[in-house]
């Protein structure tokens, strides 16, 4: 399929592309951009006049429930939801049911995420095995299957012996280790400990459950050489710690989830469950620091951390509910409003969502190059919409968002040169 | 707009002499608020009754509170003695319906078993909805069903008569 | 950032009962006044209203607790109502029925009033929000959060005593944090525009930024009780010890007990509260308990004139149409 993008804004920053200009596709590559190659005859033809062409944006965390969970979604329902969403890429974590701690499940996923053929989904293997923080994982099979990576799928090691054990082991095999910062006594609350919490009597989670965590696991890795990623930062302390280890020269990279730059724990009033969220939304002055390491680049990417659940588990008082939110479809139009804010320029804010998580994952993708897998967002900056269960395509409708205002509506996405998601609308 | 006082002046004409024909000489006044225990209080000195006045606020007693639920301005009830066999004089200031009465005779049963029980009202007015009758009565009103009279108080005691909208 | 809360109508009158925060002091002087109305009828011969005649009040405790269920099925009764008693902290919900589900059935019932007790914060406010507009909740204590009954006969007995509560220093002892009493007596008090609200614990019993409750914190008891006009005990739950936040019950009574020595230290007329079932020698000396300043049994007397009000204020205001005549 031959397909030319016309009359749109292309911005790569990979290639610190940002001009109005024409974007050629064949056999699922970038094939031009402003020429077309020798002999190019258009199959189709997308008008992208007034809209921005970036590359797919890449997940660094997305629970698609399957396997284990399909009560709550599954890949095919929220591969459609990350398409709509302009995700071409999502990076799932290990703790599926069963846990991606072989082969075999590695490959059930990549045979199911092949079915949907929406979006491409990567796999993180388990850390340790049954991620129980006890013995490691069989990791060289899991990077030989597949994996990018290795991780303890949002239960943090308790025993730092194990970690450095599985630290050790990962680096001879040269994966990159995912750690989610969350101490397993300390996190034990419901809510961000701060005067919201303690109004609404949830327990509380402090704030160095997260940077106690992570300052143990800097230590442990200070000698190591290994790669560590940490996911899903929550506080502005945690931005500080992981900024100045990277100062040290320490191989650390970071990111965070796009609705803690917008919500915080105010939001939680009225025992609101779709916030309950871990880690815990925190307080305001997190939320600036969070937007400022984004800016600057401690945190090198901006994910959804999407957890898609059934109704039945947010309709519950607060502290039986379950955590997390559905956010594929938010996160590129909750980004935009970053730009918009200021926070950050908007070929920064994408090069975050694209090539910046392309970087930590170790791939050589999320651009626009020429032979590059044509994996494309085209974005209307101007639309405006307003969130619904309606035009959620994803099968948890548990969002915050609902009923929010946004402004920047994906139009097509495309995925290995094949249009995956087209919006009716006006097109 | 009328002053209340002289028709209490009737009243306790009529008082006196229907307690003498009755042969009671120890009544107990027990007025319902707001207007009832003004009346009431005016009645006690008059007669130089010796036992004390009660009060009786009724909010708790109405068959209308599924529709107009309780009112915010509810007072303790006060009955300063016990009325175990004595003769009760009920006092309201406008008797109209007769559901206040009921509410108020309901209350009472519940604090004892009296003797007697009189019902002494400054207004009778039209628009009985239950078998209630005054023995003493100020005065009599012929009034139509959208037609409103009040007793405002303490000081002076004075009847406003609103005409129906 | 509070926008009308699930507990008032258009109107803000009370629809249900589940937080005394945001309450205004026209909604607490209200019940307050319409307890006083009610303290008396215990006394009478027939120590029942009609009030609530025909309707069901059902009492939904998630979490087992006999003496406070008591004192509200005290109070419908009498109110003439009809009560029903579901634990289901033994019933259903163990067996995986969603709280949801439970409610649909009770409601199914035809009841008119749901008092609920649950172990999890919000779930009152939870229930509320969920149950058909004819019904009236009451939170009779969800986790940490609120026990607007117990505070609202904490400051009716209060007032009984002292009304003048610009003037009053109030003190809080003991555990702060895990306290739905504390958290809702705070309210209450700062709402009545109490003159100074103490909080007296170790760090370990007092949550974050209890300070932007509008109140003094202090870790001294002797220090804290100096002067206080009231002094409300609060109930040391036995798990603490277990958790690491106190050593054991010998040093926390050392430190925290209130003990006739201590208590000479506030006014000579301070009144003894406690939320009550007391742990003797543990937060409180019997003496001091059972001695002339304790107002503790008085509390379990004014809770059910206090319950009868909330419960004929709320279910009175589903029945009042919104536009009031005057």
């Amino acid at each position: 399929m031959r397909i030319a993008i016309r009359g749109g804004r292309v911005i790569d920053p990979a290639q610190q592309l940002d001009t109005v200009t024409d974007l050629f596709i064949a056999a699922g590559r970038i094939a031009g951009i402003g020429e077309p190659p020798a002999d190019f005859v258009a199959e189709q033809l997308i008008d992208a006049t007034g809209r921005i062409v970036c590359p797919g944006l890449i997940d660094l965390c997305a629970r698609l429930r399957e396997p284990g969970q399909e009560h709550k979604a599954t890949i095919a329902s929220e591969a459609r939801a990350a398409a709509a969403g302009g995700i071409t890429t999502v990076v799932c974590p290990p703790d599926t049911d069963p846990v991606i701690d072989e082969p075999a499940v590695v490959e059930l996923i990549r045979r199911r995420a092949k079915a949907a053929g929406q979006t491409r989904v990567l796999t993180l293997g388990a850390l340790t095995h049954r991620l129980r923080g006890e013995h490691l994982a069989e990791m060289a099979a899991l990077r030989d299957a597949g994996c990018l990576g290795v991780s303890d799928g949002g239960r943090t090691i308790a025993s730092s012996r194990v970690l450095r054990r599985a630290l050790e082991y990962a680096a001879t095999f040269n994966l990159t280790v995912f750690l989610t910062p969350l101490d397993p006594e300390l996190g034990q609350g419901l809510a961000h400990e701060g005067q919201v919490a303690t109004r609404l009597g949830l327990s509380g989670i402090p704030v160095a459950a997260e940077t106690g965590i992570i300052a143990r696991d800097l230590e442990l890795i200070r000698d190591l050489g290994v790669r560590v990623h940490f996911g899903r930062l929550s506080s502005a302390r945690a931005v500080e710690l992981v900024a100045r280890a990277r100062a040290d020269g320490l191989p650390v990279s970071a990111d965070t989830a796009i609705h803690h730059l917008h919500l915080s724990e105010i939001d939680l009033s009225g025992f609101d469950s779709r916030c309950h969220l871990r880690p815990p939304l925190r307080g305001l002055r997190d939320l600036e620091a969070l937007r400022a390491g984004l800016a600057s680049g401690v945190l090198g990417a901006l994910c959804s951390d999407h957890q898609p659940h059934e109704p039945d588990a947010k309709q519950a008082p607060f502290g039986d509910t379950e955590p997390g939110l559905s956010g594929l479809e938010t996160l590129l139009a909750l980004s935009l409003r970053l730009a918009r804010d200021g926070v950050l320029p908007l070929s920064t804010l994408l090069e975050r969502l694209t090539c910046g998580p392309a970087r930590i994952l170790g791939l050589d993708s999320g651009h626009l190059g020429i032979g590059a897998s044509a994996d494309v967002c085209i974005f209307d900056p101007d639309a405006e919409w307003r969130l619904t269960p309606d035009t959620l395509r994803s099968q948890g409708q548990n969002s915050p968002f609902l009923g929010w205002s946004l402004q920047g509506q994906v139009t097509h996405t495309l995925f290995e040169g094949r249009l995956v998601y087209a919006r009716d609308a006006h097109d | 707009m009328r002053d209340a006082e002289f028709l209490i002046e009737a009243m306790a004409g009529q008082l006196r002499d229907l307690l003498a024909r009755r042969g009671i000489s120890e009544p107990v006044l027990v007025g319902i608020h707001s207007g009832g225990v003004w009346i009431a209080e005016r009645l006690h000195q008059r007669l130089e009754i010796h036992a004390p006045l009660g009060r009786l606020d009724i909010s708790f007693y109405r068959d209308d509170f599924s529709r107009l639920g309780i009112n915010p301005q509810v007072r303790p009830s006060e009955l300063p003695c016990d009325i175990d066999g004595r003769h009760l004089v009920l006092v309201d200031d406008v008797l109209h319906t007769g559901r206040t009465v009921r509410a108020a005779l309901n209350e009472l049963f519940d604090y004892g078993r009296p003797a007697s029980v009189l019902l002494a009202v400054l207004v009778d007015r039209s628009g009985r909805e239950l078998p209630i009758e005054a023995n003493v009565i100020g005065t009599r009103m012929k009034l139509s069903a959208g037609q409103h009279v009040q007793l405002t108080g303490p000081e002076p005691l004075q009847l406003t008569l609103q005409p129906a909208p | 950032m509070s926008t009308t809360h699930v507990q008032l109508d258009p109107q803000g009158r009370l629809l249900h009962f589940l937080t005394v925060e945001g309450l205004t002091r026209r909604h607490l002087t209200e019940i307050l006044d319409t307890a006083e109305s009610l303290h008396s009828v215990a006394e009478r011969r027939v120590k029942k209203l009609p009030t609530l005649h025909g309707k069901t009040v059902v009492n939904l405790f998630f979490e087992a607790s006999t003496r406070t269920r008591t004192t509200f099925e005290l109070a419908a009764k009498r109110l003439s109502a009809d009560v029903l008693n579901l634990n289901i902290a033994t019933s259903s919900a163990v067996k995986g029925e969603s709280l949801l589900d439970t409610l649909r059935n009770i409601e199914a019932m035809q009841c008119d009033m749901f008092v609920v007790r649950h172990v999890q914060s919000g779930a009152a406010e939870f229930i509320a929000r969920h149950v058909k507009p004819h019904i009236a909740v009451l939170n009779a204590g969800d986790g940490r959060h609120a026990h607007p009954t117990q505070a609202m006969l904490d400051v009716f007995t209060i007032r009984r005593h002292k009304p003048d509560f610009p003037n009053l220093q109030v003190a809080i002892v003991g555990d702060i944090l895990h306290s739905r009493v504390a958290r809702s007596l705070i309210h209450a008090l700062s709402i009545l525009g109490t003159g100074a609200i103490r909080v007296i614990a170790p760090r370990t019993l007092l949550p974050a930024h209890v300070e932007n409750l509008g109140v003094q914190v202090f870790h001294d008891l002797a220090y804290g009780l100096r002067d206080v006009d009231v002094v409300v005990m609060l109930r040391l739950q036995r798990e603490r010890m277990e958790s690491a936040l106190l050593p054991s019950e010998q040093e926390f009574f050392q430190r925290y007990g209130l003990t006739g020595e201590r208590l000479a230290l506030a006014r000579p007329d301070a009144l003894v509260m406690h939320p009550g079932p007391i742990n003797r020698g543990v937060e409180i000396d019997s003496r001091v308990a059972d001695g002339p300043q304790s107002v503790i049994l008085e509390q379990v007397t004014n809770g059910i004139a206090v319950r009868m009000a909330i419960m004929s204020i709320t279910l009175g205001n589903h029945a009042r149409p919104l536009e009031e005549t005057a």
